[in-house]
């Protein structure tokens, strides 16, 4: 267990180096000054200055590096190119609402999802199995901003009933305002966790442990909930550590549709103010919020899954 | 060893007819098989695969995929006819009053649930508190001689050896004190110490529990060394019938005669190749009109390939089915 | 190696066969109408009477009628016709960049299976990032930097499916690199781009083809969603992305724009996805466990 967990995490780490070496690549590579391409055309001549010196552009190339390693890794992910607030800071005062946004969306997804999947399971080839089957890849593939302003333009605007815009003050008007971004954001998830739950739980039953389970006149819903689900839930769990981290950084539309604050409208303005340094805090802090769900997502199936506890331990 | 008359089977199968729906047509996998289980007895039923001997056993279990069909016949267990029984009815019967060890003990038990939580779970019919659930169980584990119990009942299946888990799927099968245990080659993947172990194993618990044991095999010795009968299967039905050692000593069936000839424990001299018998399994879909084993069978004549035997009592067997089941044993030479 | 890796069969089929087959399967059948309903709109889009870009005041929110078929947008232009241009942005632009998105994967995936160790792990690597970074941030960060424009949606693209593909040809390179008749013919002096271009690419590409088919609409939801976000297409040039966006500007005042933008996207994507699901039935049917 412990050898597992060290190099899963070691992987982990590995992937986020590996994305600041990209953008520290990425940004020597953009033609012209890296000062002010970082910066942003709206930088003043002193931030420039002071930004040039403070990231040691006068240094080799190497120590370069170093530096830009180290104050990320610091949590510094420098600051505003027009206000001079730090980024994470920003970005932190963002976060909460898009992880609102986040949770509501997982709600939509995962309830129905796991319904869909145990039931389409156990009515293997029957009408409700095509039916969900169809409707899976279907809400899979249309893009979830097309949802989200269909949801705005028949729920908001025709029937009237849910407002268009903002976050709400309160509990209950801040819920009756999550409703419709989260469901435009965790509709797709409903498809893809039916269909990897309902695959994982035909395989599953088709296992010999199952007929045991049978042959000792076990109750159907207690074999199906207790000894196939514990089983086939697994690779669900990888499937939403996916789904929570493309979330994050996908719930921009959801924000920008519905007029909600978040990280996503936060990156949304920056762009169209040319504010780089709070782009590429946002990428940071994203996948490092990506790789971290993912991690814990496995970490979860080797806690969960005896055998793998087992397996990984020697 | 012999079967008291008195006493009523505990199961009677009585001319089943079973086929599968398969893309080819009907695929007739058991037809008009006829076996008995006295109370206590200890029944062997062998066969090569693709014999029909798990389609069987699934039949008396109530566990047939769904494109099987039961056609015709019945499943008397101690006088109620299986084949009619609803589901919730069945599953009233199974893992109490007819039990079930599958063949494969690594994949047999659930691998992320705990031994201990298994074997609680199958007392599901008990109306006592789950503290003397956990007791029975572990009782039931220290007589099939799991060592330290106790701690080995919060284990995961994998932490146990394949003997062990064999151990454990037994006393989980024995643990309601069944009528009829269902043995699905319980040895076959354990290695010969172990098989040797386990079978003394079985034979002890059921003298002490006096349940009658069909036991599904391809291995002839482990059948001489442990039942009071035996049933051979060919191609979807039973071939021949009768107390053990009386057949072993002079089997009437062609196929039977093969067999036995094939086995290598049986082979008391020298060859310089191990027979077999030629020919493959036929097409369960387009069956031939006549005896099932004639295309294999050397002594074949055109009767054989006509019509179907009926079953005869000949010689030790009490069914023969052959049309020649008084013929002088078949000599075979390599 | 698992059993995946084993080579793939090349399976050489009739065509006709193939789409008797595809057409017997409703869904496959709805999907690949609703796929030549959308190439026959961007092939047609040029012989409608309005011009896509020219603005026309004068007829502003115009509701469908004779003369302006699904009606008109906020600067007075013909939304019928600039759906149909949209058609055509939306077919090239995810038909062009998978292609690219493919090639890029196999040079990256034979590169990967026949080159060195290290270079191996690097790609590994590089690729894991490459996933790990969620595939919106990854397409504003890039955006911000190249500026919009059709080719950085391309690069986009790329940069999402290419590992994906890269990653299956790996597979099958490695798989394939140790049989017989490789060594024998690498004995024999082959170089490994003819290996690779003589058994790599024939085993590989069917079921690759399948994976993009199934992957067009991720594509056009990438092409659509930047240019909701104008780091895409740019206007005034039609796109069903800037449509839509015209549209939630203005949906109080009509729906015909957000009908206009979103009803493409979501024919074009639901018959790519039916057809790639039936493809991948009839061909490859181990795929569905992807």
């Amino acid at each position: 267990m412990l050898g597992y967990l060290a190099r899963r995490i070691v992987l982990a780490v590995a992937v986020i180096l590996t994305v600041i070496a990209a953008l520290f690549a990425m940004m020597r590579a953009i033609p012209g000054d890296p000062v002010r391409t970082a910066l942003g055309p709206r930088a003043s001549e002193a931030m420039v200055e002071t930004y040039r010196i403070k990231m040691g552009l006068d240094q080799p190339v190497i120590v370069q590096i170093w530096r830009f390693f180290s104050t990320i890794l610091q949590g510094d992910l420098g600051s505003d190119a027009i206000s001079g607030v730090p980024v994470a800071r920003i970005i932190m005062a963002q976060l909460p609402d898009t992880l609102y946004l986040v949770l509501g969306a997982m709600v939509v997804a995962v309830v129905p999802g796991v319904w869909l999947g145990v039931l389409s399971a156990t009515k293997r080839g029957s009408l409700f199995d095509r039916v969900t089957s169809v409707l899976s890849v279907s809400v899979m593939a249309v893009p979830s901003f097309v949802i989200a302003i269909y949801l705005l333009l028949i729920f908001a605007i025709q029937l009237s009933w849910f407002p268009a815009i903002g976050a709400g003050e309160g509990l209950a008007d801040r819920l009756h305002r999550l409703v419709l971004p989260s469901v435009a954001l965790g509709l797709a998830w409903i498809g893809y966790i039916a269909r990897i739950l309902r695959a994982s739980m035909l395989e599953v039953m088709g296992e010999n442990h199952i007929r045991t389970a049978r042959a000792f006149g076990l109750s159907e819903r207690k074999i199906m909930y207790d000894y196939v689900l514990r089983i086939a839930i697994l690779p669900t769990i990888t499937v939403l550590g996916m789904g929570i981290g493309q979330m994050l950084s996908g719930a921009v539309f959801a924000e920008i549709v519905f007029g909600r604050p978040g990280i996503g409208k936060l990156v949304y303005d920056s762009i169209a103010a040319r504010n780089y340094p709070i782009v590429t805090g946002t990428l940071l802090v994203t996948t490092g919020f990506f790789v971290l769900v993912n991690l814990i997502a496995d970490l979860l199936i080797a806690f969960l899954d005896p055998r793998v506890r087992n397996v990984v331990s020697r | 060893m012999s079967r008291d008359a008195t006493q009523a089977p505990v199961l009677q199968v009585r001319g089943l007819d079973l086929s599968y729906d398969t893309p080819a047509g009907a695929l007739q996998a058991l037809r008009q098989v006829n076996l008995t289980i006295g109370k206590g007895e200890i029944v062997g039923l062998v066969g090569e695969s693709g014999s029909g001997k798990s389609t069987l056993m699934q039949a008396i279990l109530g566990l047939l995929p769904g494109a099987a069909k039961v056609q015709g016949g019945q499943i008397l267990f101690q006088g109620q006819d299986l084949a009619g029984l609803s589901a919730p009815q069945m599953r009233g019967l199974l893992g109490d009053r007819i039990s079930v060890v599958f063949q494969d003990p690594m994949t047999a038990l659930n691998p992320v649930l705990t031994i201990g939580r298994q074997m609680i779970d199958i007392q599901h019919r008990s109306r006592i508190s789950r503290a003397e659930k956990r007791a029975r169980a572990i009782g039931m584990l220290e007589r099939v001689r799991i060592p330290d119990p106790e701690s080995r009942f919060n284990r995961y299946p994998h932490e146990f050896s394949g003997g062990m888990r064999q151990r454990v799927a037994i006393a989980m099968a024995l643990m309601a004190r069944p009528a009829l245990l269902v043995a699905d080659e319980p040895t076959t993947a354990l290695d010969a110490t172990l098989e040797i172990a386990t079978i003394d194993l079985l034979r002890e618990l059921q003298a002490e529990i006096g349940c009658a044991i069909l036991f599904i095999t391809h291995h002839l010795g482990v059948v001489a060394e442990l039942c009071d009968r035996i049933d051979i299967m060919y191609a979807g039905e039973i071939v021949e019938s009768g107390a053990t050692a009386p057949v072993f000593r002079d089997p009437r069936h062609p196929y039977t005669q093969l067999l036995f000839a094939c086995d290598p424990a049986q082979i008391s001299r020298p060859m310089r190749h191990l027979p077999s018998i030629g020919g493959g399994l036929p097409d369960l879909t387009h069956l031939p009109p006549g005896c099932i084993f004639a295309p294999r069978c050397p002594r074949a004549d055109a009767t054989c390939r006509a019509t179907r035997p009926a079953d005869h009592q000949a010689g030790p067997s009490d069914l023969v089915r052959c049309h020649y089941p008084l013929a002088p044993r078949l000599e075979i030479t390599a | 190696m698992s059993s995946a890796a084993k080579p793939m069969a090349a399976k050489p089929r009739r065509a006709r066969g193939v789409l008797r087959r595809l057409i017997g399967d409703p869904l496959g059948a709805l999907g690949l109408a609703m796929i030549v309903v959308t190439v026959i709109a961007a092939l047609s889009a040029g012989l409608l009477p309005h011009d896509p870009v020219k603005l026309n005041p004068m007829v502003r929110f115009a509701a469908p009628g004779a003369d302006h078929w699904l009606g008109t947008d906020n600067l007075g232009r013909d939304l019928f016709t600039r759906m149909l241009y949209g058609a055509r942005i939306a077919l090239v632009i995810s038909i062009g960049a998978t292609i690219v998105s493919l090639l890029v994967g196999l040079l990256l995936g034979v590169l990967a299976g026949f080159g060195p160790r290290w270079l191996d792990s690097i790609l590994l690597l590089v690729m894991d990032a490459m996933k790990s970074v969620p595939t919106v941030m990854l397409a504003l960060v890039l955006i911000t930097w190249t500026g919009p424009s059709l080719w950085a949606v391309v690069l986009v693209v790329v940069l999402v499916n290419g590992p994906t593909y890269a990653r299956i040809v790996r597979t099958q390179v490695l798989a394939l690199r140790n049989a017989e008749f490789i060594e024998a013919e690498r004995a024999l002096g082959a170089g490994f781009l003819r290996v690779a271009s003589l058994h790599v690419i024939p085993n590989i590409i069917g079921p690759l083809l399948i994976l993009a088919a199934m992957d067009i609409p991720i594509v056009v939801g990438i092409e659509a969603g930047l240019s909701f976000l104008g780091l895409g297409v740019r206007p005034p040039t039609p796109s069903w992305g800037t449509i839509l966006f015209d549209g939630f500007s203005y949906i109080r005042d009509s729906v015909w724009m957000v009908i206009a933008g979103g009803l493409p996207i979501v024919i074009t994507a639901l018959g790519f996805t039916f057809l790639g699901e039936a493809l991948r039935d009839t061909f490859d049917p181990k795929l569905a466990k992807r």
